[in-house]
C-alpha cells in the first residue's frame, strides 16, 4: 500500500515495528515503531508519557515527509 | 545412529495459543510439538527429531536478538544435524522469525535450515539465499503437503547428496550460480532461444532477470504548516460495529471514514485485525492510528490540517495482490484530494 500511494507522488511515511517488512516491501520513509499490538504508545507507561512518546513518533513522521531522501531512509 | 533434526515453530503451532500468546519467550521442549511430530513420521528411521523451540512471533520480532541469544544456546547444546522450521506459510511474523533463526543458525553455526512459506511471505526474500526453503500455501491448509517435501529435503542433505536444481529437489531458487558441463557453447544455445521465440515455441532463459519494483521517493513536503496529512492504516481499525465489514485477515477490501469531527480514533474506533492481541489497541486506538497527536500539531498550527477522511483495512494475511489495489485506490482518492502528505501505520 505504501508504495502504491507514493508512486502517485505523495510523500508517505510508514510507521511499523517490523522495519525490515517495511524495507523489504519498499517504503522509501520509515519510522520504527514500539510494539506489533501498540504501534505508536505504551501501556506500560502513564498517561502523560505515553502521550510523550506517540507525539515524539509522529514528529518523527513529519520529520520524515519534509526530508527530501534519495532513498530508504529511517527517522 | 539417526541424524538429529531440531524444530522450531511459533507460538501457535508450538499450542501455547493464539496472538494472546504471540508475546511468550522461547522455550525448549525435548519433544516434539505441532508440526514436528508429522514431520517426524515421515523422516523414515534416518533420523528423528530430538526437541522443539517454541517461541511467540511478537517476541521474536520484536527482542530478535535476545529470541537468537537463548535459541543458538539451545541449538549449540543439542548440535543437531539440521534445523527445521515452520511452514510458516503466509504468515509475515512467523516467516520472519524463521528467517532471523535460518540466516543466524547457517551464519553463526554453519548448521543448515530448512523452512516451508508461502511464495509472498516477506521472510523468504530474508533467507532464500542461505536456507533452503519449501514453498507451501499460504495457510496451514497447506500442511499436508508441506511437510512430505520438507522431510525429502532434509533426508536429501542429511544423506550428503548433491542437491539438484531447485526444482528437481524441491525448494525455491537461491540465487547462486553454478558451474556446469553442457554441449552446446553460449552463443548457440542464445540463438536457439531466439529462434524458438520466433517460432513461438517455448523456452526457457538461463539467467531469469530480477524484477526491481522500486517506486522513487516523492518529493518532501515543502511547508507542513499549510501541508494537508491523511492518515491510512493497515491495523484494522474500523468505526465500532464495523459497519461495512471489513475482513479480520485477509482483507477484501478498505474503509474510508470521516473523522472531520473527531478528536481522536478513541471512543468511535476499535480494530477488527485478527493478526495482535487486540486488548492495548481498542483500549486507546490511537495507539495503532495517531489521530490524536495529528490534531494536536493541526491547533498548534505545525500541519495545516488533517485529511478528513481515515482509510484503513486489514494487514494479516492479506495478498499483496489486494494491497496493491487498495493502495492504487486509496492513492487516487488522495491525489486526487490534492492531500500533500501521508502517514501509514502498521501493526
Amino acid at each position: 500500500m505504501v508504495k502504491e500511494i507514493e508512486r502517485y507522488g505523495i510523500p508517505i511515511v510508514h510507521m511499523a515495528t517490523i522495519t525490515t517488512i517495511s524495507v523489504s516491501v519498499g517504503a522509501n520513509r520509515i519510522v520504527p515503531t514500539i510494539a506489533i499490538p501498540y504501534p505508536v504508545g505504551d501501556p506500560s507507561l502513564g498517561e502523560a508519557a505515553e502521550h510523550d512518546l506517540r507525539e515524539k513518533l509522529v514528529r518523527r513522521a513529519l520529520e520524515g515527509l519534509v526530508t527530501e531522501v534519495e532513498e530508504v531512509t529511517l527517522f | 545412529m539417526k541424524y538429529k533434526v531440531l524444530y522450531y515453530v511459533n507460538q501457535f503451532f508450538g499450542q501455547v495459543g493464539g496472538e494472546e500468546k504471540a508475546g511468550v519467550k522461547p522455550e525448549f521442549v525435548r519433544k516434539m510439538v505441532g508440526p514436528a511430530m508429522g514431520f517426524n513420521g515421515l523422516l523414515e528411521d534416518k533420523a528423528e527429531v530430538v526437541g522443539t523451540l517454541i517461541c511467540g512471533d511478537n517476541y521474536f520480532n520484536e527482542n530478535k536478538q535476545e529470541a537468537l541469544d537463548y535459541i543458538l544456546g539451545v541449538i549449540k547444546e543439542e548440535a543437531p544435524d539440521i534445523v527445521v522450521a515452520g511452514p510458516a506459510f503466509n504468515a509475515g511474523r512467523y516467516g520472519m522469525a524463521c528467517a532471523g533463526l535460518a540466516n543466524a543458525v547457517i551464519d553463526e553455526l554453519g548448521i543448515p535450515v530448512v523452512s516451508g512459506m508461502y511464495m509472498e511471505n516477506p521472510g523468504l526474500e530474508e533467507c532464500r539465499a542461505k536456507a533452503y526453503v519449501v514453498e507451501t500455501g499460504d495457510s496451514a491448509g497447506g500442511m499436508r503437503e508441506a511437510l512430505p517435501k520438507m522431510a525429502a529435503l532434509t533426508l536429501k542433505l542429511l544423506s550428503g547428496q548433491e542437491l539438484g536444481k531447485p526444482e528437481e529437489d524441491g525448494y525455491l531458487a537461491q540465487g547462486r550460480r553454478l558451474t556446469i558441463f553442457v554441449e552446446k557453447r553460449g552463443s548457440q544455445r542464445a540463438v536457439d532461444m531466439l529462434l524458438a521465440r520466433f517460432r513461438g515455441e517455448e523456452f526457457k532463459t538461463e539467467l531469469p532477470m530480477p524484477v526491481f519494483d522500486k517506486v522513487a521517493p516523492a518529493p518532501a513536503i515543502k511547508d507542513l504548516s499549510k501541508a494537508t496529512i491523511a492518515l491510512v492504516t493497515s491495523g484494522g481499525m474500523v468505526p465500532l460495529g464495523n459497519p461495512d465489514r471489513i475482513q479480520s485477515a485477509s482483507a477484501q477490501k478498505w474503509g474510508r471514514y470521516d473523522i472531520d469531527k473527531n478528536v481522536a480514533l478513541m471512543g468511535d474506533y476499535c480494530t477488527i485485525h485478527g493478526g495482535f492481541d487486540p486488548v492495548y489497541a481498542n483500549e486507546i486506538p490511537d495507539r495503532v492510528a495517531p489521530l490524536d497527536i495529528l490534531r494536536d500539531y493541526e491547533k498548534e498550527g505545525k500541519i495545516g490540517g488533517v485529511y478528513k477522511y481515515f482509510y484503513t483495512t486489514t494487514g494479516t494475511g492479506t495478498s499483496v495482490a489486494n494491497a496493491v489495489k487498495f493502495g492504487q485506490e486509496i492513492g487516487k482518492e488522495l491525489k486526487d484530494a490534492g492531500v500533500d502528505g501521508v502517514i501509514l501505520t502498521s501493526t
